[in-house]
């Protein structure tokens, strides 16, 4: 995937408004993979039937895969990059499959073998705002190649529950993704709504969707998620049902209705309280300098 | 030589005879020794026309040149009062192509000598790197050491100059009408990334500050009133502008941080007192005052700033006015005595469901569902964030608040990367960028200028730099590695 990839420029005339980039982030965490209800080879193959279907729509349509994994995130598969080798085939499946396939599988290894010691039963949870911030750096250099490009979208495939230590980061990729003007759809396979899908696709304008029955994902894949944008204004799609947008507090993680904010870190508490335990401010008085960093990352000195 | 009279259409020669004849005396440097005199009465006028305007133009050919903004058409001769007039205009309508390029463009600006003394054009784009890499440089060696705070909770109120000066056309089509569309870009922005602050507009006018809008969080009311007030007369006051502005300021809560920024136009300030008594109030009431003059630096507009902690700039050309304006938009380091911590009580109000008919409490008519709910008073808003009409409860929704935690958790600047590492082959990173995958290497295996986050130790293009520093607020490099910290440590 270098510049010498980039597909020839095309007559503008030939150029639709159709045309969609799809960034579709595949989540392959493999501690929601053993215990989900979906084997990951029977949903690989809806995901797999579904990307062709969207490179036969139109045949200027481009498809990005990045698998999100439990330790690392990385690019899967470029559909504007020339293959290595155009002739490999395994008898069964056509070149880019494979290519696919291959990709995905060196991907899985390398990630398991990132896994340093033995992790806390609570992580497990994949880096969502790590492939969202790929997605996101990939897009804006589409929108950095000319007047011509396709209208790119994210679709987010993911199962695995929010990981609460990822708040801050996904939110600031949702805020860029709603100023560049990409909507980010989510399709949750996983037995939970994730709260950060739905905020998502709420802000950026995209579609929601928790599939009642796995064993159709494709049906559901090919119904909802492959229109562009701009058909998308003639259809219906799933509406979202009801966007929970109350705070936790930082103290217990109860979903509050009313709650006392911090005016200097805007950390959320439910009661009233003398001191702010993340800025450690003092309430009600004039500050000195000096206060105790308590979650504040730290900075390696520059030299 | 001519022996006897010569004749043009409206004069005639003679052979001079003696010098006293009065028409022949202001004639003399033209013609040497000939007499040049004007034919019979009819003609007298066209001759003395032509002389004038031959004149008019010589001297108005050196002021073209000498001018640089505006061009000046040229105009058939007779028209001379109007080539005065419409000098001030500045269109190059007249201008061929290859003058405006003289005049307007300048054309000698966008070459440049490289290291063998030939030229070459500008390469705009690592021109805009660099101001760019020294931009974030500066704004961070100012915040590593102490911790600093930033006033997320700003009441910023905007005083726009409306004087006289403020029809000036230096800046095309008018000082006013462009420094109404920037403030319109500028609200926006500025509620983008201070969801929970207040603007309010002033205006000065014939040496009068009146207020255009009270504080408010609703960006299109303040646009609609600019829009519709844009008349400039008399006189600018300074004196009379921060006096009002620190009326109003004096009444918002004591955890807020108190803003002015004032964009001025006028090279003067006629006020009715003192100045700097008021100056000495606002530093009192810990009001940050900051300026953009639009002509020229004004020593009291610098003396406010420095005094109440400001910045003061003088915008060059509109994209310069354009730049110094976003630069307020982001929270400013805040002064800790500036601002006393506290906690503010607010509400999370849930969306009402589809179907429910209420009356809503800012346009006072009935609405079919799609509304917020005050969880205090339970009266129906329309959106946020806002302030609940019946109660005074600040309703917010987590977005909202989670739009500035950027503020709080900045990422640190990339460092450059000297490029023969780059053709390592034992170093770990690839030779794309990790961002977008685009390779780092021109053509010809000469290495483009690349920069690697200091945590995860990972390559970016300076395109991606950019657009994550500047909108996106998250290394990717550092969020797709769950163990980024301890991996690098063990690198080094």
């Amino acid at each position: 995937m270098g510049r010498s990839a980039v597909m020839a420029p095309v007559p503008s005339k030939l150029y639709s408004d159709d045309v969609s980039l799809l960034v579709v982030l595949l989540d392959t965490n493999p501690f929601f993979w053993s215990t989900a209800s979906l084997p990951f080879s029977k949903f690989l193959s809806h995901v797999l039937a579904f990307l062709n279907s969207i490179l036969l729509i139109n045949q200027l349509n481009q498809v990005v895969v990045i698998a999100t994994g439990c330790n690392s995130c990385n690019f899967i598969f470029d559909s504007s990059s020339v293959p290595a080798n155009p002739n490999l085939e395994n008898g069964r499946m056509p070149a880019l499959c494979s290519n696919l396939l291959q990709k995905l599988e060196e991907f899985v290894t390398g990630d398991e073998k990132l896994s340093k010691e033995v992790l806390a039963a609570g992580i497990g949870s994949s880096l969502l705002s790590g492939s969202l911030s790929m997605a996101l750096c990939y897009i804006q250099r589409v929108f950095r190649t000319g007047p011509l490009h396709p209208q790119p979208r994210i679709l987010c495939l993911q199962g695995s529950p929010d990981g609460p230590e990822q708040y801050v980061a996904v939110m600031n990729a949702i805020f860029s993704a709603q100023r560049s003007m990409v909507p980010i759809d989510s399709c949750v396979i996983g037995a939970q709504h994730s709260a950060f899908l739905q905020q998502a696709s709420y802000i950026t304008g995209g579609v929601y969707l928790k599939p009642q029955q796995l064993d159709g994902l494709f049906q559901y894949l090919s119904t909802v998620f492959a229109t562009d944008l701009h058909s998308r204004r003639f259809l219906q799609l799933p509406k979202p049902a009801g966007v929970d947008f109350r705070a936790s507090c930082f103290c217990h993680k109860n979903t509050i209705d009313m709650g006392y904010i911090c005016s200097v870190c805007l950390s959320i508490f439910c009661k009233h309280h003398k001191k702010c335990s993340t800025c450690g401010s003092v309430f009600g008085q004039a500050q000195s300098d000096g206060n105790s960093a308590t979650d504040r990352k730290r900075k390696t000195p520059e030299t | 030589m001519h022996n006897g009279t010569g004749s043009l259409p409206f004069v005639q020669f003679k052979p001079i005879k003696n010098f006293t004849s009065p028409s022949s005396v202001s004639c003399i440097g033209l013609v040497g020794v000939l007499e040049v005199k004007p034919r019979p009465k009819p003609y007298a006028f066209i001759h003395s026309i032509l002389g004038f305007s031959l004149f008019i133009y010589t001297s108005m050919n050196d002021m073209e040149h000498r001018k640089t903004n505006d061009g000046e058409g040229r105009r058939l001769d007779g028209e001379e009062e109007e080539e005065e007039e419409d000098e001030d205009e500045g269109n190059g309508r007249g201008l061929d192509a290859w003058e405006r390029a003289y005049a307007d463009e300048r054309s000698w600006e966008s070459l440049q000598e490289d290291e063998s003394g030939l030229l070459r054009p500008i390469d705009n784009k690592t021109i805009y790197h660099a101001q760019y890499r020294r931009r974030i440089r500066s704004l961070y060696s100012s915040t590593t050491t102490a911790r600093i705070q930033k006033g997320l909770i700003r009441y910023l109120y905007i005083v726009v100059d409306l004087s006289r000066a403020a029809s000036e056309m230096d800046f095309k089509p008018s000082r006013m009408a462009v420094v109404a569309k920037h403030i319109e870009a500028f609200i926006r922005e500025f509620f983008d990334q201070n969801p929970l602050s207040q603007i309010g507009l002033v205006t000065i006018k014939d040496g009068l500050a009146q207020c255009l809008t009270d504080l408010g969080g609703s960006p299109d009311s303040h646009v609609k009133a600019l829009m519709g007030k844009l008349e400039c007369s008399g006189d600018s006051s300074l004196q009379n502008a921060l006096d009002l502005v620190h009326g109003y300021l004096n009444q918002i809560p004591s955890y807020g941080h108190r803003e002015v920024l004032i964009l001025y136009s006028a090279l003067s300030t006629c006020d009715p007192g003192d100045i700097m008594e008021t100056i000495q109030e606002c530093k009192k009431s810990k009001i940050r005052c900051s300026v953009i003059g639009l002509s020229a630096e004004i020593f009291i507009c610098r003396h406010l700033c420095q005094e109440t902690g400001g910045s003061y700039s003088v915008a060059l050309d509109e994209s310069h006015f354009k730049e110094l304006l976003l630069e307020h938009a982001p929270p400013p380091p805040a002064i800790a005595e500036f601002a006393i911590a506290n906690l503010i009580k607010m509400g999370f109000p849930q969306r009402a469901a589809e179907g429910v008919i209420s009356i809503c409490s800012c346009h006072k008519e009935a609405k079919v569902g799609g509304g917020y709910t005050c969880p205090r008073c339970k009266a129906r808003v329309c959106e946020l964030p806002t302030e609940c009409r019946i109660c005074g409860l600040t309703l917010v929704s987590s977005p909202h608040l989670a739009r500035s935690y950027h503020h709080l958790f900045p990422i640190p600047p990339f460092d450059e990367v000297s490029l023969s590492l780059l053709n390592n082959p034992h170093q770990r990173s690839s030779r794309a960028c990790f961002g977008c995958q685009e390779s780092l290497l021109i053509p010809g295996n000469k290495p483009t200028l690349c920069v690697a986050c200091p945590k995860c130790k990972q390559h970016f293009c300076l395109d991606c730099d950019i657009y994550i520093h500047e909108s996106l607020h998250n290394c990717p490099g550092c969020e797709s590695f769950r163990h980024s910290k301890i991996v690098s440590v063990t690198e080094e």
